[in-house]
Formats: C-alpha cells, structure tokens, sequence
C-alpha cells in the first residue's frame, strides 16, 4: 500500500507577516477600544442622566451647553470614532465569518468602510462646527433661535 | 425506613433496556434504489445493559441487524480517539459515553462529526484535520547534537504544557467549532494544543516558527472564544484556554 501523498491544506498569502499583523491588530484593537468605551459610556450615561435634574434636564440648551466645553466635544468625539471603529471591526469580522462568496465579501465590507466614514465625518462636523446661537451676516442672532440666546450675545 | 411496595432489584443485577438510536446515514453507492449520496434518519432498536455505551449499540446493530452501517473504531476504550461522533448533538466518543446517561427513554441521535466531508455513514474525511496538525509541526524541534540520554526537564516545565499533551486528536474540538464549520481554512483547535504541547515545552526551540505559523489570517485570531472545544473535549483539555496562552505569547511576544 502506498504512503499516503502529503499535501498543503491551504494556499499560503504571499506575504504572510502583514496579513497575520492586521489579524492580530484587529483583535487587539477589538479589546483596548471596548475596555476605554466602557469607561467613556458609562460616564456619559451618568453625566446626562444621574447628575442634576436626571433625565429631564436634557434639551437643547444641555446640549449646547455641553458642546461650549472642550472637554466634551473631545468625549463625544471620542465616543463617536471608537465605537463606530468598534462596531465596524466587528461587522468585518462577522462578514469574514460568513460571507463566502468573494463578490459578496468584498461589496459588504466596502459598504461598512464608506459606512463608517461617512457617519464619522458627518458626526465630527456636528460637534465641531455647532454654534448654538448662529449669527446672520448683519451680525444679530439668525431667527428661530432659543431664547437664553439673547443673554449670551 | 419505610417499607416500599416494589421490590429490590437483585443485589449486583445489571438493569436492562430497550434502546433507540436514531442513526444520520450517508450512502455514496446508492444501495437499495436510494440516490447515490443520499442522506437518511435511520432508527434501530437495541436491547442494552446500563454499563453499555454507544459504541455496544453501535456494535448491536453492525453485527445483528444492518452490517451496512459504517463507524470508526480501534481500541474501543478512549484511548485511539477514533469513534468521535456528534451524540444527541454534542460531540463525544461512542466508546466514553454510557447509554444511560442519555435519557434511553427517548431515541438518541448519532450522526457524523461536523465541518469534514462525509464518507460513508458516520466515517468523515478526517484528512483536512491531519494536514492542520501536519502543519504546526508536531514535533520537537531542537538545535545541537542529540544528548547521549533523554533530555531533561524540571517537573515545573512539564506541568506547563502537561494539559495539552492529552490529546488523542479524535477531531471532537474541531468539528465542534462554529468558526470551523463555516471556514474550513481555520486551522481549528485541535491544532492549536497540538502547536501549545511543543510551544510551551522547554525542551524546544521551534516555538516562534509555530508561533508565526499560528499568527496567520487562518490561525488563532479568528478563535472567537465559543468553548464549543473545551466542552467536546473527551480527554478534558483546557482547549480554549491552551488557545488564549497561544494569542498572550503573540501579543507580548514572550513564551
């Protein structure tokens, strides 16, 4: 009886190191940014909904009062790009799981990617660029503005 | 102590039943007007003793009823890890698991391990498995010359990686993997201890190739901590454990 042929299971990736980095990476990146959204959720919750008047004190005016803070913007800031790199590195995960067939694969991530950055870029602009009380070109308050707009001004 | 209206089972009597086993069968001929490669439910009926396992019924019914049903087996005691098969659809040896623990009130289903081809009935392809293990190189690995006698080891460097040589590499943590039964490129579990026995041994020296071997897009990280293995594992290996050692080596590139 002859020895059974030995054969390679698997097609090696030309360039096995870089490929086995971003793996690990990935999976490192999955743990410290869940570990830091934690702390960055939990005192957000707490912040917005123990701290003061609780769940009723959140309008428009807490809000903006909040964006008027560096410290906050930064918070928000960070919330909103680690766990949309969070959740989209999971997604990614989850479509390597599954999606088998290459096309389908490759649509679905590049719908995550285009996803996240847009949701990203447009939720920077948000809390970087909001003004609460935005001025008209003859400088008085525009129209339609909250009212403790005209003690700021 | 109150008297009870039954009477005692006979001192050293061995209690009897009638068994179901609900058989998952393949067929690669297509015997009996079947198409080749079909799949079918078969139940037989076994009269079984309570110190019977699964692979007595099995035996029952090759040798009494349908000498057509194909399995695997060698020693028959837990040792070989030639008899895993899913039973009521957790995997186990036939040959480690007693019928009574089952519930033999209700049909016991046995079908093939799951993720590797099917050959016949309850005989897989167990070759994608071997070439795993064939490729984290499941063997010592050392520089210099040979010592004239065996290479010495203090009892705490064996403790290490005592968990992971007892591996009989019957496949049960493999085909028990939910990542392995969607990508057959993973290099599954049972690689894993197999590359942790010689990793964590002092002895060798080949640790950072398998180490590297393991780093691949197929290897540890798509480990997504199910402990489907550590579960199927007839021998009680700490599998997922023995995984999670593998990534802390990788990520703080110490052994």
């Amino acid at each position: 009886m002859a020895a059974p042929e030995l054969t390679t299971p698997r097609q090696r990736p030309a360039n096995l190191r870089t490929l086995g980095r971003t793996q690990r990476w990935g999976w490192m990146y999955q743990r410290i940014s869940g570990v830091i959204l934690i702390a960055l959720i939990f005192t957000h919750l707490f912040v917005n909904l123990m701290v003061g008047d609780g769940v009723s004190q959140i309008d428009f005016a807490f809000v903006a009062g909040k964006w008027a803070d560096p410290l906050w913007q930064w918070w928000d800031f960070a919330m909103l790009v680690l766990a949309m790199t969070h959740g989209t590195n999971g997604m990614r995960i989850l479509v390597d799981d599954y999606a088998r067939r290459p096309w389908l694969r490759a649509t679905l991530q590049w719908a995550l990617l285009i996803t996240m950055v847009v949701i990203i870029v447009l939720g920077s602009l948000v809390i970087w660029t909001f003004d609460a009380c935005p001025l008209d070109s003859s400088g008085d308050l525009m129209p339609g503005v909250p009212s403790f707009c005209e003690s700021v001004v | 102590m109150t008297a009870t209206a039954e009477a005692e089972p006979e001192v050293g009597a061995v209690e009897s039943f009638t068994v179901t086993l609900k058989i998952l069968r393949h067929d690669p001929d297509g015997l009996d007007g079947r198409e080749p490669g079909t799949e079918y439910w078969e139940e037989f009926e076994v009269q079984a003793h309570a110190t019977d396992r699964v692979l007595d019924a099995l035996h029952a019914i090759k040798w009494e009823q349908d000498g057509s049903l194909a399995f695997r087996r060698s020693c028959a005691h837990g040792v070989c890890g030639s008899d895993a098969m899913r039973i009521n659809a957790r995997n186990r040896l036939a040959c480690k698991t007693l019928l009574k623990d089952l519930n033999p009130a209700r049909p016991i289903t046995v079908e093939p391990i799951k993720g590797l081809p099917v050959e016949k009935d309850l005989i897989v392809d167990m070759e994608p498995f071997f070439a795993s293990y064939r490729d984290i190189m499941p063997f010592l690995m050392a520089s210099g010359p040979a010592p004239e006698r065996e290479r010495l080891q203090s009892p705490e460097d064996r403790e290490r990686f005592d968990d992971t040589t007892k591996c009989i590499l019957c496949a049960a943590c493999t085909t028990a993997c939910p990542v392995f039964w969607t990508d057959g490129q993973y290099f599954g579990p049972q690689a894993i201890v197999g590359a942790h026995r010689f990793i964590f041994d002092s002895r060798d020296e080949g640790e950072w190739d398998r180490l590297e071997i393991l780093n691949d897009k197929a290897g540890v990280w798509k480990c997504r901590t199910a402990f489907n293995c550590t579960e199927a594992c007839p021998r009680g290996i700490e599998v997922t454990k023995a995984i999670a050692e593998v990534k802390r080596a990788l990520t703080s590139g110490e052994v």
